[in-house]
């Protein structure tokens, strides 16, 4: 599903941010990517939906060479990875419902399918009967499930969230981390970054530890 | 295919929302300064293309010319072939026509002679003017046709002038339109950001702004067309007085096509400003 090989990432300026990183994940693995802050663990993030180009090496997703897609495939690549960030970005001129379905809006799904599909994803994180609510109105920890909702929207076969519980209170944490569990339990290869080892702990999976931008 | 024109409806509908009323006005006021222009122009050009007619000369004789001569010179002049027609008005002929206008009859019986000369009208195919004053027996000419060819070219420079003012308002037209989408894309970074990480193509993000420049253009011109719409009426209100004075019944109007051509230029020139404005400021705009 996901595959590095000697992946490195230089920024312009001269940081180098990822050195000789080579891991894969099989379709339906849910593994967590931990290191401090600064280690590398947004940038190899990136790189998978090519927010990011590796400087050497090559990223494979879904059969895909990442790193030597052009701009226009870009958009259909990220179609199929539900993306999850520390910050949301969520559409705050807007409602709970109107942020979720905003990825179907340039997908081939008729308005009723699309509306099923919306209270189907809101429902899935816990939040049916917020439809009408401005985001700002929800918690910090609703608010990252609205950003879960709509990751899941186009059913992705990959989900990437980068610090997903970030800022948020253990209880809450643990109830996004389920969530995540639950997508991983339908076949949905899961991708997870955190700097909480002690969470991470609990699932007893897969882990990679990013340490000043190698994997150890 | 539903599904592509769902997107086009979307499109078209998040840029009525965000349609600014004011730059429509803004481009309105603009381009009602030509297209106004313009429809004067127009209005004016049948009267000016009846008295734009070829010159038309009145060679009037010395008075002690006879009448012989007088008509030996109409039959020479009909030989030239410069010369279209010649038409000999004797003096007596002309006097019964200046009789007939109303108040000069009474002068005229005051004077108790006739004063005219006799006449020969010439319509030329060139400007012979001069040579034909030079004439024995010629005392003078007026040439009809100079101050309509005065005029005609009085015109040619006013039109030329509206095209360039119209070229001047055209490039504003879209230089308002650049800078309304710059800042509509810098008011929606956000989104933008979004929606390019969520897997919209560019396609699809570009729309709406190419939809708001050639809505906002096509607004304008429709402004701009009631604004020269009320300014006529306003106008052909004095100006029917003024013509039915005359006996005519001349209005100011404003062609159809020149109507339809200039809300399809506002709206071509929206689009053309929406297009350059999002070309260069939506590719800055990539999420980190």
């Amino acid at each position: 599903m996901v595959s590095f090989s000697a992946v490195a990432k230089r920024y312009p300026g001269g940081q180098q941010a990822l050195k000789d990183v080579t891991f894969s994940l099989e379709a339906g693995d849910l593994a967590f990517l931990t290191g401090r802050s600064g280690a590398g663990k947004s940038t190899l993030l990136k790189l998978i939906p090519a927010i990011e180009r590796p400087s050497a090496g090559s990223v494979v997703v879904n059969g895909q060479n990442v790193g030597a897609l052009k701009r226009s495939a870009i958009p259909y690549l990220r179609r199929n990875i539900g993306l999850v960030f520390q910050d949301q970005k969520l559409l705050y001129d807007r409602s709970v419902y109107d942020n979720v379905i905003l990825p179907l809006a340039f997908s081939s799904h008729p308005p009723k399918e699309a509306a099923r599909r919306a209270r189907a994803a809101l429902d899935k994180v816990g939040l049916l009967g917020r439809e009408k609510a401005n985001p700002v109105q929800l918690s910090g920890g609703e608010q990252q499930r609205l950003a879960i909702a709509r990751a899941v929207i186009n059913r992705p076969a990959l989900l990437v969230a980068d610090e997903p519980t970030a800022n948020l209170d253990a209880e809450s944490a643990a109830r996004i981390l389920d969530i995540f569990v639950a997508f991983n339990q339908v076949g949905v290869t899961v991708l997870i970054a955190t700097h909480d080892r002690t969470l991470v702990a609990r699932y007893g999976k897969k882990v990679l530890h990013l340490d000043a931008g190698r994997l150890s | 295919m539903s599904a592509w024109l769902r997107q086009h409806r979307q499109a078209f509908a998040a840029a009525c929302r965000r349609l600014g009323w004011l730059n429509a006005l803004v481009i309105g006021i603009a381009l009602a300064l030509p297209a106004g222009g313009y429809a004067l122009l127009e209005s004016l050009r049948p009267a000016g293309a009846r008295l734009a007619l070829e010159p038309r000369m009145t060679l009037f004789l010395d008075a002690q010319v006879r009448r012989a001569d007088a008509e030996a010179l109409g039959k020479r002049l009909r030989a030239d072939p410069r010369i279209a027609g010649v038409r000999f008005v004797p003096r007596e002929e002309a006097l019964k026509e200046m009789s007939a206008v109303q108040g000069l009859s009474e002068v005229i019986a005051a004077l108790g002679r006739n004063p005219l000369p006799d006449a020969l009208v010439v319509t030329s195919r060139e400007n012979i003017a001069d040579e034909l004053a030079r004439l024995p027996g010629v005392a003078h000419v007026q040439a009809d046709a100079v101050w309509a060819r005065r005029l005609a070219a009085a015109a040619a420079i006013v039109e030329l002038g509206l095209w360039l003012l119209a070229a001047l308002l055209g490039a504003g037209l879209v230089a308002v339109t650049f800078n309304t989408i710059r800042l509509q894309i810098l008011t929606q970074r956000e989104e933008i950001e979004v929606s390019k990480l969520i897997g919209a193509t560019d396609a699809f993000i570009r729309r709406p702004f190419y939809y708001l420049g050639l809505l906002q253009g096509l607004v304008g011109g429709a402004v701009a067309l009631a604004l020269v719409a009320a300014a006529l009426a306003l106008l052909n209100r004095e100006v029917s007085v003024l013509a039915e004075s005359y006996g005519s019944s001349f209005r100011l109007g404003f062609p159809a096509e020149g109507a339809l051509a200039v809300v399809a230029f506002a709206a071509l020139l929206g689009w053309l400003g929406a297009q350059l404005s999002v070309s260069r400021h939506l590719r800055a705009i990539e999420p980190m």
